[in-house]
Formats: structure tokens, sequence, C-alpha cells
């Protein structure tokens, strides 16, 4: 075991079993994954991304480029988690990953003898040939190969959720920094939010031994969280991660609610998504400790030294019996002091500095690098170069102190680049790089505790005194910490071996060197050629590294060589939690019609259109396949009557002095001289001249109207008449209403249309009286009901509207009254062969691509001007070999006809240079016993009479056409006005 | 991001469709001469300004009203926000 016997923040008293790759292990509460794994000796956790290489545990935080499992909640496996920032609970399930058959023995560690081959762009250049060797050898491999970890297979049905909060100021980290601001702005009586990733907050107090005042750094900080969470203007986020900035002060974040505990209580989700907006933030992110690269700097054992004193300090676990420690700065020196106090063994302090003087009682090697590592699976011996040669150390952990790079990426996520400073060797946050953002502490570049609070400090009075607020005055601490010297080393030359830079995606000094002789130079090139940090940990620990190589290969500054570009989210976020509530029912709402459930009682089918669900056909016992159900309602309708749920289509009511002016300016044809109680059939144009919509127009009195819209381009026609009364002519006097869902519409169409209704309302509603195209009101019982004479399936039709309320019962109503007649409900497929039959218009054939004249209906057009009028004059769009609306049907052996086929005259090639058109809708017509199609034609309408060839790629289906006029039964409309 | 609606106050702009420049609110006289010339750029043309941009913007899932945004695209702060129906004020 390499628990201490004292010390630590965590709970002695409560032992916690878990499971790693099966075997029983034991840790405390307190511990995270892996301070547990690292309490019972285990460095190794898992294998490399490429080469499968033994890798441990280097980091504390969730920077961690190795320590990745998966662990099993329930019957769920979730991968990739970070061992170091899973919190410890009773009973957790973890395994490594990427190890085949077992992290001892992986059989694809060959892959790392194979190194030479998987070098920098070896995506690039080794899968290029043989062509055949693509999905047969190159994908089964890499599938097998590659990868972090596994999903599972099961559905996912834990709960997750999203969530949204609004503060006058957001702190995204609980360091001394962001504890600071927050404790000032709280008592200030600012509405804060702070958030912390880890489960206890305090930051790097948690982790270093620094007294404030006279306690402990820990204490300090409970003591500060303690008087925050009596503050009830203050929100205390603990295991939430602000993952992403956004414009206008909106930070997403994810919040770990439950991943800590064995089981989910009832009704809790596992995680939410937070979107907060802030009118400030303070970004409190503190730094991330950089490795130094090095030969061999791999192997688990080898460890960043913040995290050795992470592990020391907060949990109470050696890393190793025998410490070496390679370092840059002072804070090599302080992870020597901090291990002695707690009885480890230092083997030597390797500080690069030729002057490094010993801070305490331990060999001290001035001057030296780190040239190589030995150990299987785990460190056993470093090899040491120093200014008078070469000499081995045993140690089984190498505690490496580098620079502190400052976690400035939400401070990039809107773009802004960050500014390189000289004096500590790193990038901070440009001032103003979001507005409304401060950076404070270990991120703004402040080193000592002191300085840190100080810069915490005032961040929150500008914000305070941006609020109009009065700052209270806070003391601020006597810290017992003092500023750390260093000199900028970031890559050992000397010694054999590879030297990693980005662990996590396996990219090495010889790969950077590669790409950079490859004249891959650019930092952002680099990145793309050897994946260098573009693994989940997006280069948390590699960037710098990186960036530090090249400026030595291109012999120039780290600034000069530039910096990559951050982008959301700082920590890789589940997609449960992004997509919460957004599976299944949650993926889109629902808009069900009046007669939604009666359909359902029948048994209907239901397609979606748009977002309705409408009934698509109502299958009958006996009835097999849907033709048959959709066959006997069209003739239904033909022959006696049906009734239809129209309420999905648009309905827009225009009221106004300059209502029927505003009419004229949107549609092609004149709406000002309809008579009130009569209706016409309307079409309207885009600015551009193609169409957008049809539909009809009901003048329901001199300054009032009611429009229909398809039910697919409701919204954008809505969108449309909004914009031409408030944008275009807002000196027009007229009101624009969408009343959609206010009525319940149903179609009665068929012979028997007049008798059914006359069951249902006195009115007269003979054809003398209400002609075909007119509307009136009638009376149902006691409710006013808009009766339309018009027709959609060619047959004698009306359209009853009541308000919605009535809809169901008129729903009931129409059923029994149409049962009496011998009718009965048709579905979406029976309404479009009838339609089909007539040659009327779907957006199947208004695609936005045709115009008035494509369509057959250039009569329509008024002398008037009106919305796309200019445009569709253009010579190109009156050209005589456009594309025009046509019938099809049949007219050899094959009677197949095919939504989407293109067509071909006789005898061409049938390829894309002599296409001649395409099939828009196509049904079976019960009436004329064969397939008919609507088409759009090159120059179709000379073509009526010709044959035409429809050649269907796809599905290999080949059928000879008659081109015909496009309508097939009716065509002088004597049964619909009858 | 957030757009200030004069009618409802600050919204999400997920609440809001982006219809495109401003300039789309001053439709030609279709009666002018050369007419169509004068349509093709008004249906086509836009400028691409690095900076300030006047745009529309419907409160499509509010309160349905049309705006004339003025918003700077590379940093996209909105400056200002008022209603297509008030016409501009006077200078
Ligand atoms: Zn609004």
């Amino acid at each position: 075991m390499s628990r201490l016997a004292q010390g630590g923040l965590i709970d002695r008293t409560r032992q916690l079993p878990f499971t790693f790759d099966g075997e029983t292990l034991l840790g405390l509460a307190g511990d995270t994954l892996a301070s547990a794994l690292l309490a019972n000796g285990r460095h190794l956790v898992g294998r490399s991304f490429k080469y499968h290489r033994p890798r441990g545990i280097m980091t504390a935080g969730s920077e961690e480029p190795n320590a990745l499992v998966t662990i099993t909640r329930g019957n769920h496996a979730i991968p990739n988690l970070r061992a170091t920032t899973q919190e410890l609970y009773r009973a957790l399930d973890a395994r490594s990953q990427n190890r085949f058959p077992s992290l001892d023995f992986d059989l694809l560690a060959v892959n790392d003898l194979l190194s030479p081959f998987f070098g920098a762009g070896f995506y690039y250049k080794t899968f290029m040939w043989p062509r055949s060797f693509w999905d047969r050898v190159y994908e089964p491999v890499i599938r097998r190969a590659a990868g972090l970890g596994e999903l599972g297979t099961e559905p996912d049905d834990r709960l997750h959720d999203k969530g949204f909060a609004h503060c006058d100021l957001l702190v995204i980290g609980a360091g001394p920094a962001g504890l600071i601001a927050a404790l000032a702005a709280g008592r200030a009586g600012l509405d804060v939010i702070l958030a912390d990733e880890d489960f206890l907050f305090g930051g790097r107090l948690n982790a270093e031994r620094i007294h404030l005042d006279d306690q402990p750094g820990n204490e300090w900080a409970a003591g500060v969280v303690t008087e925050l969470r009596q503050m009830d203007n203050v929100r205390l986020m603990g295991r939430t991660t602000v993952t992403g900035t956004y414009d206008g002060g909106i930070y997403g974040a994810v919040q770990r609610v439950a991943d800590h505990l064995p089981a989910v209580p009832g009704n809790v989700p596992e995680q939410i998504f937070w979107r907060i907006n802030a009118r400030h933030s303070i970004l409190a992110t503190g730094a991330i400790e950089q490795p130094i690269i090095f030969p061999g700097n791999d192997r688990p054992g080898v460890m960043m030294a913040g995290a050795v004193r992470s592990y020391l300090n907060r949990f109470a676990v050696a890393a190793g019996r025998s410490v070496a420690i390679f370092s840059n700065n002072d804070t090599g020196h302080r992870t020597a002091a901090d291990l002695q106090a707690a009885g480890v063994e230092v083997a030597a302090v390797i500080d690069t500095r030729p002057d490094a003087i010993p801070q305490g009682d331990y060999p001290l090697l001035s001057g030296a690098q780190v040239i190589g590592t030995r150990g299987r699976l785990r460190l056993r011996e470093i090899s040491v170069q120093t200014a008078s040669g070469r000499r081995k150390l045993r140690a089984d952990c190498l505690a490496v102190a580098g620079v502190w790079a400052p976690a400035l990426h939400l401070s990039c996520h809107l773009g802004a680049r960050p500014v390189w400073r000289d004096d500590i060797n790193a990038f901070v946050p440009a001032d103003g790089a979001v507005p409304g953002m401060r950076a404070a502490g270990a991120v703004a570049g402040h080193q000592t505790t002191r300085d840190t609070l100080k810069s915490g400090l005032a961040a929150a009075r500008a914000v305070i005194a941006e609020h109009g607020r009065k700052a209270a005055r806070i003391r601020l601490p006597h810290c017992s910490d003092g500023p750390t010297e260093g000199a900028p080393f970031w890559h050992v030359t000397k010694g054999k071996g590879r030297a990693w830079v980005d662990f996590q995606n396996d990219v090495t000094a010889k790969d950077i060197a590669q790409a950079h002789r490859e004249n891959f130079r650019a930092s952002e090139h680099l990145k793309r050629y050897t994946t260098l940090g573009m693994a989940p940990d997006q280069g948390k620990t590699a960037n710098m590294a990186a960036l530090a190589l090249m400026a030595e290969l291109q012999r120039r500054s780290i600034p000069e060589v530039g910096t990559t570009t951050f982008r959301p989210p700082y920590v890789p976020v589940s997609m449960a939690a992004l997509g919460a509530h957004g599976a299944g029912k949650g993926f889109a709402p629902e808009r069900l019609m009046p007669s939604d459930a009666l359909a359902r009682k029948h048994g209907a089918e239901f397609v979606e259109l748009g977002l309705w669900q409408r009934p698509a056909w109502y299958p009958r016992p006996g009835e097999t396949t849907w033709r048959e159900s959709c066959d006997r309602e069209a003739c239904m309708v033909r022959e006696t009557v049906g009734i239809c749920d129209m309420t999905t289509l648009g309905k827009i009511d225009v009221q106004g002095r300059n209502a029927a002016e505003f009419l004229d300016r949107i549609y092609v044809n004149t709406m000002s001289k309809l008579a009130v109680g009569r209706t016409r059939y309307g079409v309207m144009l885009r600015e551009d001249g193609f169409v957008m919509d049809d539909g009809t127009v009901a003048r329901l009195g001199k300054r009032h109207f009611l429009l229909t819209s398809t039910t697919g381009a409701h919204d954008q026609v809505w969108r449309h008449l909004t914009f031409c009364a408030q944008v275009l002519w807002p000196d027009l006097d007229v009101q624009l209403c969408d009343v959609t869902e206010a009525w319940a519409q149903f179609a009665i169409a068929g012979p028997k249309a007049r008798a059914l209704l006359q069951r249902l309302t006195r009115a007269d509603i003979s054809n003398d009286a209400m002609p075909f195209m007119s509307w009136r009101e009638v009376k149902l019982g006691k409710v006013f009901a808009r009766l339309f004479r018009i027709s959609y399936s060619g047959e004698l039709g009306f359209e009853l509207a009541v308000p919605a309320q009535y809809g169901p019962s008129l729903a009931e109503a129409l059923e029994e009254c149409a049962r009496a007649k011998g009718g009965d409900w048709f579905g979406l497929e029976a309404l479009n062969v009838l339609r089909l039959e007539k040659g009327f218009l779907t957006h199947a054939e208004i695609d936005g691509r045709v115009t008035l004249d494509d369509l057959g209906m250039a009569r329509l057009m008024a002398g008037k001007d009106c919305i796309g009028k200019v445009m569709a004059d253009r010579p190109a769009l009156r050209a005589p070999d456009r594309m025009q609306l046509v019938g099809l049907k049949p007219a050899g052996a094959s009677k197949l006809l095919l939504g989407g086929a293109h067509l071909f005259t006789p005898g061409d090639p049938v390829d894309r240079e002599h296409d001649q058109g395409v099939i828009t809708s196509q049904c079976f017509s019960p009436h004329l016993g064969h397939p008919i199609a609507l088409a759009l034609l090159r120059g179709g309408r000379g073509r009526i009479g010709q044959q035409i060839l429809m050649h269907d790629h796809l599905r290999g289906v080949e059928t000879l056409c008659e081109v015909c006029a496009p309508v097939f039964l009716d065509p002088e409309g004597g049964r619909m006005r009858g | 991001m957030k757009l200030d609606c004069p009618l409802c106050g600050a919204r999400d702009i997920r609440e809001f469709h982006y219809q495109g420049a401003a300039s789309l609110a001053d439709r030609p006289d279709p009666d002018a001469p050369e007419a169509q010339q004068v349509f093709l750029d008004y249906v086509y043309m836009r400028d691409n300004p690095a900076g300030e941009n006047r745009e529309l913007w419907f409160h499509a899932h509010g309160c349905g009203a049309w705006l004339v945004a003025t918003r700077n695209v590379t940093t996209h702060e909105f400056l200002s926000v008022r209603l297509a129906a008030a016409r501009e004020a006077a200078p």
C-alpha cells in the first residue's frame, strides 16, 4: 500500500471497495479513482491509442491524457472517463481500455515494434494504395486497433437534463482567486454562480502545503466555502466544468450530478448540461503543468510533479517508494520538501539549471537532464546526463516539474488569441478576449498565492463597481509561499529512444521533427499532419511543448510560431448530456389533429408531415397492403363520400383598410376584385421569381380575408407575409394573424358530400345558393362554422371549419353522417391519389425551382405588380426548353413509375448529359387501372403525345411512358362544379 | 447570443430567424427603367463587411416583429435594434 499513515483530505473511516479490471481494491471516501489506484500501488492503467504502449497516471486533473477508463453503471458502459477526475464510490466498476487481451499483455503492442511505419502522416501515406485494400484490409484493421474505448451497444436510458441559469457574475474555478472573488461579490450582494469541476473547492490550496495566515490552505478554502454557502445570492456548483464560452455572455457547463453515486436516486439526472447567462465572468481556471520532453517519458511512474504533490498532500498517497524529480524550476524542490516531510525517499532532484542550489537535504544534480528510463510496465531506473557524465538512478516514480501554462482555453473560444509573456514563459488571456470576462489568478499569470488572491479580489471589485455596488473591505491573508524561479527548458535532445509529446494521440518529438522536414510548419498544419493536440484532451499537456519544439526547429520564438485554436468543449461532454431529452419522443414536438384520437381508435397508419401526425390510411379487416386501403378510400370518394382532417393547412387571417391591396401585391392574381363570399385559388412567388406556395383566398368581408397555405410551407409563407407587411410596406393598413391552430377544418368530398352536410345544417347549400368557390357561414347547433366550397379531390367538395375546441366533436359527427351515406375517413395516401388524378400540385412539384410558367399557369399572372413579377420575367425563366409540368402514363410492357426517377429521350444514353427531367409524384390510379405520374420535363408541353423513357438508376427500373397533359380525370371539372 | 427585442426584451437568439441584409427592406420601384437589373442587385447582391452590418431579424418564436439590427459580424455584438415597421427616424 502507498497510503500514508496520516494527513490528506480523505475520510479514513469510510472504506470503499471498488474493482479495476475485475480485481477488488480498497479506497477511501474523498479519493478519485486515480488516487485510489495509486494508493494500491497501481500506476499502469491503460494502453496508448496508436502503439498500445503501457501508460500510467500522469496528472491529477481533467488534463489527464493517459488514465482513461470505462466505468460500468447499471447495464451501461461509459468509456473514456478520466480516472483523475472520477470520484470514487462504493463498488465502482472500472476497466482499462485499448488492451487486448489484458493490460499486462497486449497483442497489439506489436504496433509499437512497427512504429517506424506509424509515424507522422501515416494515415495519409500508408493507406493510399492499393485501392482495393481500403475496404477489406485497412478499414477492419484500423477499426480493431484505433479508437479510444468502446461504447455500450444497449440504448442509453439514463436520465440527463438541460439547465438554464442566469447570474450577475459567473466565477469559473474555485481556487484561491475564484474563492475570494466569489466572496467579495457575494458580500456585495451580486447574484453569483461559482463553478468548479472538482468535488472539493479550493483548487491548489488542497494540493500544496501553503498557509494563509495561521491556517493550512485547505482550511482557509473550507472557511470561505462555509460563508458562501450561507449566502442566498451565491450558488455553488461543484462537479461542474464550464466547457464553452459563447457570444453574449453565455457559458456552457456540464454538471456531473450523480456520477459519484453508486446508484442514481429516482428522477435525479446523471448529468445536467447548463446554459449559464452571465453579465460578467471571472476566469479563475488556474494553470496546467507542462511536461519536459525526454526519451522514455511515457513509462508508467513518470508523472507531473504537481500531481505527485496533489496525491501526497490531498490524498495522502505516495506515488512511489523512491521518487526522483526532474525540474526546470523551483517547484521541483518544493516537491522534494513535501515528499521528505511525508517520509518518502527522494532519490534525487535533477535540475536543468546549472546554478540550481539545494533547498533541503536531498541529492541534487544541477545542470542535469533525464535522458532515458527503464522498467517493464513500471519505472525502475532513470539515466541522467550530468556535466561530468552519465549515471543511472533507481526510482519507481519520476516527478516532472515543468512550466505552468495558464488554462486560458475559455478566453479563446470567441476567437481571441492569447498573449505571450516572456517573464513567465507562458501565454495569458488577452485583455478583452471575451466581453465581460476578466482573468484572475494563475490563469492571468500570477504565481504566488498572495498575488492570486489580490488579482481575484481586484477582478471582483471591478465587477461590483460595474453593477453599481459597493465592495466590502476584505483583508488579504499572509501567504507562506514565495515566488518561484525557473528557466524555459522544454526538450531533452540527448539520449536514445522516443520522447512523447502528445500522450493521448501518441505523437513523439521525432514526429514533429519529421513534419518540419516535410514542410508542415504552421502550427495548424503540424496539428493535422501529426494529429498532435487532436485527441479528446485537446493537447492540454502537449501543445506548449510542441510549440517549443517547433520554435527550436524553426529557430524562432514560441510566440512567433503561434498558438493553436481552442474550441469548446474544454473537456469531453457526453452526447447524452448535450442532447438531453432529445431522444425518442423528445426529438421533435408532435402536432396532433382534432381527429387524432378517433383515427388511432380506428387503427389508422400514421405518417409525419412537418411535425403533424397525419393518418396515411385506415386499414380495414381483410386488407393486407396499404394499396388495398388506399384504393378503396380513393374509390369511396369518387363514388360516395369521404371525410378527411385538413386542420394541418396553414390559415392566415388578413384584415385592414389595405388588406385587398396587400394581397394584390402578394399573389400573382388579383384578389382585390374577389367578391365577399367567394374564394379563389392563388399563387405567390418569391422575389426571385420562383413559386413559393399556392392556396386559396376567401373574402370574409370588405376588409377581411382568410388565406390557406400548404402545411409544409406555412412557416415560410407566414414569415414572408409578415416581412411584406412590416418591412416592405409598413404604411399599408393591414393586420395578420396566424389562425392555423384556432380552426379545425375537415374536407367532405364526393357525390354525396352535400347530402352529408345537410344532415348537419339547415343552411341552404344548394349549388345555386353555394356555387363552386364560394363560402358561407353555417350554424352547427349553436356553433358558427365556416363552410368553403372548394375541392382538392376533383369531386363535389366542401371544407368545414369550426373553432378548434369543437374539432373532436365535429369529427365524430362527420364520421356518423359519412357512414350513414356509405362513406368514411380517407387518409393522406388516398388524398394524394385524388389530387394526382386531377393534376393538383404539392411541394413535390413546387420544389423552389419552378416558375409559374413551368407549372403551366402563366395565365394567372395579372397586369399589376406583385412580389417576384419583375424577376419572373427574366428571359432564361421564360425559355421554351425549361422543365415543364406534364403527366406521364406507362406506354410499354413495364407499368412501373417511380418518384424521383429521371427521364430520357428514347434512344439517348441514360446519363446526366442527356437528362430530360424527373418524376415529381406518382401513384396507382384505381380509376384508370394503371400508374400515373406528374413530371417536370424539358420543353414538356411541346412533347405531349410523344414517348419518353423513365430510367431509375437506383432501383434499376426502365419504363417507356407517354407524355400527356397533367390532368387524368374530368379535365373540364364538371364533377366538382356539380 | 441574445438579441434585445424592443417589444420583448433580451431573448435567446434561437427565438429569432435571421433573414439577411437590411437592404432587403428597400424594394426597388418595379416600374423604373432597367427595373430587372435593379431587382437583380436587390435580390442577389450583398455587401460583405467585416464589421458593422445592418440586418433583418424576425422574432419568429416571440412577438412576431421584424427587427432591423446593427451587428458587428466580427464580434457578434449587437449595436442597435429597432422595429422594422418603425421606419428610420429622421437624421
Ligand atoms: Zn419580440
